[in-house]
């Protein structure tokens, strides 16, 4: 080393004098699943945030030349020629002479070619900006890449949708049930003694009741009434109200650990209110904890939303979750007839698959006692 | 060890009083009342005019009029002493008639899936734990990941693609078409246990991971302890070695979970249920929900739940016997 300063190396200099964020981060780099687990949902949270600029459909929209109509995969050459730009087939629904069942005819003559940024039908990204161009489609006829489900309506595009909605309620959902627990927790923690108690003895009553089924008798009691949006708020509040006691267990735990340190003390004698203490001196205390408790505890939400729907208990068509479209694909009929409507399946596994091998990641560097240097 | 035991019925009891609470206040949720929903039903498409005062008669008949409290307690009154969960609308008769034999169906299915777990989470686990790096150790990480990741109702529609396409089989239902009415026999017996096994394997899928991994954790930290180098000295043979010290301690970590692998089991039952049509609680559940049945939800998830506290408790006790320590500290 060629600067030595205290009897330390550069490296280990910069070392010892970086901030925890900086440990936690370069921790974490070193991790590659987690790496990759963040890049897919970041890629999943930009489809859901994009989903009317990426979809080439709404999601409601039929094609009533294309029902029940398995995938169309772009290709760039066939029997006919190359070609540079990508295409599908045309397609035409004809009825069976002798089922009478409509089937979709591939019609490999014809090619649609492929366009990036057409105009299509007028949407408002974010709910907001007014706009017309989506990502891709073609320039006759419609595209269909994950194929259609009975109605005729797009899987691609409703798929972007259902990932919208089911990442924001999962995030909704977390963010409730975490701020539940920290205020919660936090009380139990603080005050130990028989709030700690009347507290305690609740979060066990809330968490020994099966937590689908409590999700259910909730779930059930939204007036049909209710619109839509309504159902959305709702669910995203039972998500919180259920999922809160086994974060508030945690919070409680490293409460109970913390305020005896010594710092607290020092702050108590120097006058401070308990919400003061509480919030700047205890929490800024395990940040990273609550942050990994949130990452950890968001696909357990994303699958309760998911179950939820698909026992036709949580949201209600016409809004698009996963769940929503995982009800189409419930019996051996549909998995028979049209196996791509199981491609939503895929995008659950992938996002939960993600979140745990993120979370197991943040986890592993937010501990301030791992070994591991940089 | 009996003020232990005393003491954790005692926390039972006052459990399972809250838990009731909260169950009750989950009936009254849904809008209208059972009077409503009773008329309703019972009227709608027969052409009776309802009115308002017939709504309010049965209301008195079901004696809906009064408290909440008051109704509160007539009804854990019915549970306590008779056993007598209030009433069914949609089938007309007592809750205990319509849940009757499902309770026995649902919880043969329970042990069977608890059964499987164990049988294979625990050697398994302890194994992957002895042989660092070997396949099996591989595997496990790969099935614990799935094990959350893939819903178990993926899972069960999985099998049944297969069961369907390859075997020429239906997995659903508990019972073949011709033992669903006949009385018990050895016969309907064995046709129930190929029947358990899809749907064993099926709720018993996260369960397994779960503890495969705990399982492992635990049996790793326990393998380095000086107390397993002792015995080794000694010159114990290495089976021996391990199955005796450390694999006894990583059983605690299971048994003393084993309320949460049944709360989850009972989770994943409605919905695992209606993939492959099982005629048990989590099936009649999510239809007396849709149904707004609410008794008779009410009586299942006060039934789950109190499988769930007693076995915590009998694992609270169970956990006493094995492990010395926590009966010291316990008193």
């Amino acid at each position: 080393m060629a600067e030595e300063r205290g009897g330390l190396g550069a490296e280990e200099l910069r070392y010892y004098t970086a901030s925890q964020w900086q440990l936690i981060w370069w921790r974490f780099r070193r991790h590659r699943g987690a790496l990759v687990g963040a890049w897919v949902l970041l890629v999943l949270a930009f489809m859901g945030a994009f989903a009317p600029f990426i979809a080439p459909y709404s999601g409601t929209a039929r094609d009533r030349d294309y029902v029940y109509g398995p995938p169309q995969i772009p290709r760039f050459w066939d029997e006919n020629g190359f070609s540079l730009r990508p295409f599908v087939y045309g397609v035409k629904t004809e009825r069976d002479p002798v089922t009478l069942r409509k089937i979709a005819r591939v019609d490999r003559d014809q090619r649609r070619y492929l366009r990036f940024f057409v105009e299509g039908e007028p949407y408002r990204l974010f709910g907001l900006i007014p706009m017309r161009v989506r990502l891709f489609g073609v320039e006759e006829g419609k595209i269909h890449l994950f194929g259609t489900d009975e109605l005729g309506r797009d899987l691609f595009s409703r798929l972007m949708f259902a990932t919208g909605t089911s990442l924001s309620i999962g995030v909704l959902g977390v963010l409730i049930a975490e701020f539940l627990a920290l205020v919660i927790g936090g009380i139990a923690g603080y005050f130990g003694g028989w709030i700690d108690y009347g507290i305690q003895r609740l979060t066990e009553v809330v968490r020994v009741v099966p937590v689908i089924p409590l999700y259910m008798g909730l779930a059930a009691a939204f007036p049909p009434e209710w619109s839509n949006v309504q159902v959305y708020f709702a669910m995203t509040l039972v998500l919180g109200l259920v999922g809160w006691p086994t974060l508030a267990r945690r919070v409680r735990s490293h409460l109970l650990a913390q305020r005896r340190e010594d710092y607290v003390l020092a702050a108590e004698l120097a006058g401070a209110r308990p919400a003061w203490v509480i919030r700047r001196h205890l929490l800024p205390s395990f940040t990273s904890y609550i942050i990994v408790d949130v990452v950890i505890s968001f696909p357990y939400m994303v699958l309760s939303e998911t179950a939820l729907s698909f026992i036709g208990l949580g949201l209600r068509p016409p809004t698009i979750s996963w769940g929503i479209l995982l009800q189409e694909a419930q019996n051996v009929r549909a998995i028979e007839q049209a196996p791509w409507l199981f491609i939503p399946a895929v995008f659950v596994i992938v996002a939960v698959l993600a979140f745990t091998v993120l979370g197991d990641g943040l986890r592993d560097a937010a501990d301030p006692y791992a070994v591991s240097r940089r | 060890m009996l003020r232990f035991i005393l003491q954790r019925a005692i926390g039972m009891v006052v459990t399972m009083f809250f838990v009731s609470i909260m169950v009750f206040v989950i009936m009254e949720l849904p809008p209208g009342d059972y009077a409503d929903r009773y008329a309703f039903r019972k009227f709608s498409g027969t052409g009776v005019v309802v009115t308002e005062e017939d709504i309010e008669s049965i209301r008195k008949q079901f004696g809906l009029d009064r408290p909440a409290w008051e109704r509160y307690l007539t009804w854990i009154w019915g549970i306590v002493t008779r056993f007598d969960f209030g009433p069914s609308f949609a089938f007309e008769t007592s809750v205990t008639d319509v849940i009757g034999e499902r309770v026995g169906l649902t919880l043969v299915l329970l042990v069977a899936t608890l059964l499987l777990t164990y049988l294979l989470s625990i050697p398994i686990g302890i194994y992957a734990a002895v042989r660092r790096q070997s396949l099996a150790d591989y595997g496990l990480t790969v099935v614990s990941y799935l094990g959350l990741a893939i819903p178990n109702f993926m899972l069960a529609l999985i099998l049944l693609y297969i069961g369907v396409t390859y075997f020429d089989t239906t997995v659903g239902g508990l019972f073949s078409p011709e033992f669903e009415k006949a009385p018990w026999s050895w016969a309907k017996f064995r046709d129930l246990l190929a029947h358990l096994f899809v749907p064993a394997v099926v709720l018993a899928w996260s369960a397994t991971a779960l503890q495969l991994q705990t399982v492992r954790a635990t049996m790793s930290d326990e393998l380095h302890k000086p107390y397993v180098d002792a015995a080794r000295a000694r010159g114990l043979g290495e089976a021996k070695v391990i199955l005796k010290y450390p694999a006894r301690l990583a059983i605690n970590p299971v048994v003393s979970t084993i309320g949460f692998d049944i709360n989850r089991i009972f989770s994943e039952l409605p919905i695992v249920a209606l993939v492959l049509g099982l005629p048990e609680l989590g099936e009649l559940l999510l239809r007396s929900f849709l149904d707004l049945d609410m008794y008779v939800a009410g009586a299942i998830l006060l039934m789950l739940t109190f499988v769930i506290v007693f076995m915590n408790f009998v694992s609270d006790i169970v956990l006493a016997l094995l492990d010395p320590r926590i009966r010291l500290e316990g008193g």
